[in-house]
């Protein structure tokens, strides 16, 4: 089990999972709002809502596509990649991975089906009650896999026994201690990102003066959405980083990049830390400010990096940068919400351009949050893969350097490329719009071969030229 | 205690089992259309083809995950050791389906550049297919194992034996995959279906026998296993209801049946998995480890099996219902596209 192959495999593991949740991310939110859209449609009859759902059920179709396929691989990758994972921490995590797949998987995939194509085989009501079940399957999926990372930041509820874990009570192990705060921050996280792109998408039509009325639609949800969940999210990711100060002490300091546990610690709003000379270079911080919101007290004290052996320490840097990156934009979000929510109230909210032009860009913003979020977290448990169970290094899987590399390899480049058309389809089916003949088209109408799909399909085509 | 120890693992191992050969029929079925993809160059044939898996192809993959988590929940010594046995053809086999799966819905938001999406459908099912074969054959050879731990080399996996199973799968698959389109197309797209049906479906069944010969005849465990009595007996009706499903698939080809091939291209799948399972129970990775040594903790085991207990028939009924609201034959043009 050489030093190269477990670094290689950490790398793979990132990589992959880190494209993974870009899709969840989306269509968590996505499936909410395609419900919710023929929810409302089904109580007011307003055609317009149909149509919206009708076009966001497209671009959920190829995201979601992209996350179904990167998740099958994840989900073997914990035994091609790290198979003492399995061994060591199996008893606990597999049953939180098998609820996964018996209660969320199934239904999304099999009501996916329905959602995607029964328009005209089921009725409405049927119709829209697939879509929940859709919704309802991605949180479900959401809740027993962030239960099982949970675990692996501060586990509880287990017992180990020749360095192996049992468990012993498993409702402490789903509902371990940081498991409250990390499903309701990346809940939140899905639905702001899911919000922004709609918003975006509405300010895009707006700028160019098309579809207007599913515009403003697009515009009040999205908008409404992020002034209520920005702020929101600013609290339970406070309450978020206090858990974590009791149980991660380590991944704190960290984030803080805050050496000396001896002294109060200042908020750094911008350093270079540098792990071989345990300090920051080019600092610009708060006094105390760090103390205050994590201690809540001006001359409260939490441990520093030095307060741990250099093999316990996370690598500071990419935890630090990532910090700063998900908690900037989540204030960027605040502020688009506020602002927003301030022009609806004055009437302004669809006409005022200076607004809308950078709404219509700000899409990415919510995908960048998650990421580093993740990477935060993640990076921020290293050395351990379970804390104080199980070394990452420990858990690597038997195989050797050059093939893994191999298929890291393979894993960028075709991810790339799967990664690059995708976004080019989702963007020329937003260019498109929410446009055509929104309702039943094939039923009834004679079979000539490739009627329906194939017209919206040309159909898509003249949209972009 | 020493009565859950033993039957729960036992209980899972016909879990795992259902789940496995659920798989292997449902996306057999699948894979197979794409595997079939390249015999049929027009575009609007592929239309067909594809939109009768369209509303499926989703769930059934599923049971591909809930064959990996499965072993992971109740075995996972047998996980830890499998997966870096068979480390790239299951990677191999993963990206395969990417592209596989991603192609489903590029194609039809690629039109009508869509050439690439239909190479990339066909590829990737049929790379997949027969990786999936290769680790089968992997897996009936064994792993080498010490101390509980893979130990052997990176190509381990692959062997004449393996390289047969792979071709062994597509086959497989593509009868799948064509009796299938019998059953749920008409047309110029059934009539080729059945034809090619009729040439696959020899092919099938000579690997069949092969495989069934090659077993007993290189692992000295399974010949006994079959070849002496009483088991000898016990077990004659499987490659008797093989024959049997085998001649009827064809007769139903040559009669013009429906729904008749599929039903007993399905009864051959059972019955080669019955098969198998007689060949190596108890092991899980034969012949090293057995179901009991590879066992999760009884209490992991239980808390799990609970959920199956509830679950697996709540999704069992909900996916008839997916499939009986998509019965019939695929009607031209449907999909919301
Ligand atoms: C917060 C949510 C979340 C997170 C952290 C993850 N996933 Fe995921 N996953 C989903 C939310 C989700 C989802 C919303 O349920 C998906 C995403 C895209 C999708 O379309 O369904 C999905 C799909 C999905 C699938 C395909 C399911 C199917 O066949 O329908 C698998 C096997 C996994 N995931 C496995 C994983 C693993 C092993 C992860 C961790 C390393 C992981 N996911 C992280
Ligand atoms: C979906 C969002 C997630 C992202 C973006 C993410 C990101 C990462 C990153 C960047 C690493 C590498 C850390 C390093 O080596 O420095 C990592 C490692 C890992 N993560 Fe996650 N992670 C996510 C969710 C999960 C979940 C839900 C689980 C388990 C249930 C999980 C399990 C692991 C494992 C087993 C490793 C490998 C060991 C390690 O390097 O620590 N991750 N992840
Ligand atoms: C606005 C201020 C925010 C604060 C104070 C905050 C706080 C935190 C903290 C302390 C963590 C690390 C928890 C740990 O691993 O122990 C975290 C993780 C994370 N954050 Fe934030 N966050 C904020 C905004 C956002 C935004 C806007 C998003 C995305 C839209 C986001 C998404 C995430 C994700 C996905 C994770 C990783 C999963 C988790 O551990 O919850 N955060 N956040």
């Amino acid at each position: 089990m050489d030093l190269d192959a477990t670094f290689l495999a950490r790398i793979q593991f990132a990589f992959t999972v880190s494209f993974h949740i870009i899709f969840p991310s989306f269509t968590i939110g996505l499936a909410a709002f395609i419900a919710t859209l023929l929810v409302r449609w089904r109580m007011t009859g307003r055609e317009h809502l149909h149509r919206l759902a009708r076009f966001w059920t497209k671009i959920f179709a190829v995201s979601f596509a992209m996350g179904v396929v990167s998740g099958i691989v994840l989900s073997y990758e914990f035994g091609t990649n790290w198979s003492g994972f399995s061994r060591i921490v199996g008893n606990v995590l597999g049953p939180l991975l098998g609820y996964e797949v018996l209660t969320a998987f199934f239904l999304e995939a099999s009501f996916l089906g329905i959602m995607l194509f029964g328009w005209n085989r089921v009725s409405p009501n049927l119709h829209v009650t697939a879509a929940v079940l859709v919704a309802i399957g991605t949180s479900l999926s959401a809740f027993w896999i962030l239960a099982a990372n949970s675990w692996m930041q501060t586990p509880a509820g287990h017992e180990v026994r020749a360095g192996i874990a049992y468990p012993v009570s498993w409702f402490e192990i789903i509902f371990n201690p940081s498991f409250p705060y990390r499903f309701s921050h990346m809940f939140t996280a899905a639905y702001l990102t899911t919000s922004l792109v709609v918003a975006a998408v509405g300010a895009r039509y707006l700028l160019a003066g098309r579809f207007i009325e599913e515009s403003k639609t697009m515009l009040r949800m999205g908008i409404g959405m992020v002034a209520l969940l920005a702020p929101l999210q600013l609290v339970i990711g406070d309450m978020h980083g206090l858990n974590t100060a009791k149980h991660q002490p380590a991944k704190v300091a960290a984030m803080e990049a805050h050496w000396d546990g001896s002294k109060p610690a200042d908020l750094v709003l911008f350093a270079i830390p540098s792990e071989t000379e345990e300090k920051n270079h080019f600092e610009i911080a708060l006094p105390n400010i760090a103390s205050l919101i994590i201690t809540h007290e001006w001359e409260g004290l939490f441990k520093g990096l030095k307060d741990f052996a250099p093999e316990d320490r996370p690598p500071v840097k990419p935890v630090f940068f990532a910090f700063r990156i998900m908690v900037g934009l989540g204030l960027l979000m605040i502020a688009a919400g506020a602002i927003g929510a301030f022009l609806w109230w004055r009437g302004a909210l669809f006409h005022t351009r200076w607004f809308l032009w950078p709404l219509s860009i700000s899409w990415p913003a919510g995908f960048i949050a998650i990421l580093a979020g993740w990477w935060v977290t993640e990076t921020g448990r290293q050395p351990w893969l379970a804390t104080g169970i199980v070394r990452t290094a420990e858990a690597a899987s038997p195989v050797s350097a050059g093939a893994v590399l191999t298929t890291l390899v393979l894993f960028v480049l075709i991810y790339s490329v799967v990664f690059s058309m995708g976004i080019y389809y989702i963007n020329r089916l937003i260019e498109k719009g929410p446009a055509g003949a929104s309702v039943k088209p094939p039923e009834g109408v004679p079979s000539r071969p490739l009627s329906a799909a194939e017209e919206a399909a040309h159909e898509a085509i003249e949209g972009t030229r | 205690m020493e009565d859950t120890s033993y039957w729960l693992p036992l209980i899972w191992v016909a879990i795992l089992g259902v789940a496995v050969a659920l798989y292997v029929v449902l996306d057999g079925f699948d894979l197979g259309i794409g595997i079939l993809f390249p015999a049929s160059p027009e575009e609007a044939d592929r239309d067909q083809m594809m939109n009768s898996v369209a509303p499926f192809w989703d769930g059934n993959e599923t049971w591909l995950v809930l064959g990996g988590g499965g072993l992971l929940v109740a075995f996972p010594l047998a996980y830890s050791i499998i997966m870096p046995a068979v480390y790239l053809p299951v990677i191999i086999m993963l990206l395969a389906l990417v592209f596989r799966g991603v192609a489903f819905e590029f194609r039809w938001v690629a039109k009508p550049h869509h050439q690439i999406w239909d190479l990339a459908f066909a590829g990737g099912s049929i790379v997949a297919s027969f990786m999936q074969g290769i680790i089968l054959g992997a897996l009936l050879e064994g792993p080498t194992v010490r101390d509980g731990v893979f130990a052997g080399g990176t190509f381990d996996w692959l062997s004449p034996f393996s390289l047969l199973t792979g071709v062994a799968v597509v086959a497989g698959y593509a009868l799948l995959g064509a009796t299938w389109l019998v059953m749920k197309t008409d047309g110029e797209v059934q009539t080729q279906a059945r034809e090619q049906a009729k040439r696959i479906l020899p092919l099938v069944l000579l690997a069949l026998v092969i495989v069934s010969l090659w077993t007993p005849f290189a692992v000295p465990r399974i010949f006994e296993r079959w070849f002496t009595l009483p088991n000898f007996l016990i077990l004659a009706p499987v490659p008797l209801l093989t024959a049997y499903a085998a001649w009827s698939c064809w007769s139903a080809l040559h009669a013009g049946r429906d729904t008749a091939p599929f039903v007993s291209t399905i009864a051959l799948f059972l019955l080669g998995f019955i098969g198998l399972a007689v060949s190596n129970l108890p092991y899980i990775v034969p012949p090293n480890v057995d179901v009991w040594q590879a066992a999760a903790h009884p209490s992991s085991q239980l808390f799990m099996l609970i959920g199956v207990l509830i679950l697996l028939p709540v999704i069992l009924a909900y996916t008839v219902f997916v499939y009986w609201t998509f019965r019939g034959k695929v009607r031209a043009g449907e999909g919301y596209h």
